[in-house]
């Protein structure tokens, strides 16, 4: 059950706390969900970050910043990290990292790519590959807390082999629309050929501006560009979209 | 000045921002000195590839914050903004 968020205890300066792995499930091809037992979380919001902190045997220590994936619940915290191949940091969260092993998390952090659940705007999540995660967070949250919000998602993906949170997706939640594109192959009589989402995605798939949502786009840096951009030509006040970027070092 | 398209939104600087200055820096607003563009630091674009980081102006790009450490020392400067606004540290 989802747990509120605590916000007097969301400041303070941060301190590292030990993180330890209970589970692992395989997302996609290349990403997988990370279940962290983390004593005295505070509670998240749904889209805010950690920082994950690996430390080698010599000393060396490196860190990356990773958005939560689930709505609040408890001591448990979700990370559904994907595999970049030449990346320093995810091959080993995703592969090597094993049940019962500790690292560092400190967070969470950041309150502007956040949905609460007091807002009652229509909401459009706009997610390019693995910037689905904080996206799903907010799903999940607005799930949790029983908000009729309404949500459209569109989520564009290169083939269904990388496609997350594929059989969560497809449950019933009332009141939330989605929109797959895909940009390389798409599954067997899908209606839209492959290829990159244009203005008509957007427009079909989303709200009209004049329903005033609030729009967040999540990704690459080029999709953040591209999409935000779209949504700014269709009509959406830039005051109303919220980016946040996933770059090559996530 | 071109823009290259290997940064981040102040989000994910916003850890080592709230272990410096103990509160949300990601929701604090300010102006840049160059452009006079104002903005939240989230929007701000954050360059993490380099020894330290580095906030740029999402206007300008003209760098708003350099924050360095050093096992024993911190380097901050924040020439490029002409102020900030933040939530006061809880």
């Amino acid at each position: 059950m989802a747990r509120a968020a605590v916000p007097r205890r969301l400041g303070g300066r941060l301190r590292w706390k030990p993180a330890r792995l209970t589970d692992r499930r395989v997302e996609s091809q290349v990403a997988r969900t990370l279940v962290f037992e983390v004593p005295d979380w505070p509670g998240h919001l749904a889209g805010q970050h950690v920082d994950v902190r690996l430390t080698a045997e010599d000393g060396y220590s490196t860190q990356r910043s990773y958005s939560l994936a689930s709505a609040a619940d408890g001591e448990h915290v979700e990370l559904t990290v994907q595999r970049v191949d030449d990346g320093e940091v995810s091959p080993y969260l995703t592969e090597d990292l094993a049940v019962g092993d500790v690292v560092e998390l400190r967070g969470p952090v950041g309150g502007w790519f956040v949905w609460r659940p007091e807002q009652k705007e229509p909401i459009l999540l706009v997610g390019g590959g693995s910037g689905l995660v904080p996206l799903m967070a907010m799903i999940r949250m607005r799930r949790a807390v029983g908000s009729r919000t309404p949500f459209r998602l569109v989520y564009s993906v290169r083939s269904p082999e990388h496609q997350l949170f594929v059989s969560e997706l497809r449950l019933d939640d009332p009141g939330l629309d989605k929109t797959y594109l895909y940009s390389r192959s798409t599954p067997p009589q899908w209606p839209r050929p492959p290829g990159r989402f244009t203005a008509s995605d957007l427009s079909s798939a989303g709200w009209p501006p004049d329903f005033e949502p609030t729009c967040y786009v999540c990704g690459s840096t080029g999709f953040v560009e591209t999409a935000a951009g779209l949504l700014v030509a269709l009509g959406h006040h830039p005051a109303r979209i919220r980016t946040e970027r996933f770059g090559p070092s996530q | 000045m071109s823009q290259t398209p290997d940064f981040l939104d102040g989000n994910a600087a916003a850890g080592e921002l709230q272990s410096v200055f103990g509160t949300d820096m990601t929701m604090a607003s300010g102006r840049c000195r160059g452009c006079d563009e104002e903005m939240v630091l989230a929007q701000a674009h954050a360059y993490l590839g380099g020894p330290g980081m580095v906030l740029r102006c999402p206007g300008c790009e003209g760098v708003l914050m350099r924050l360095v450490r050093s096992p024993s020392q911190m380097w901050l400067d924040a020439g490029g903004l002409a102020y900030v606004q933040m939530p006061v540290p809880a």
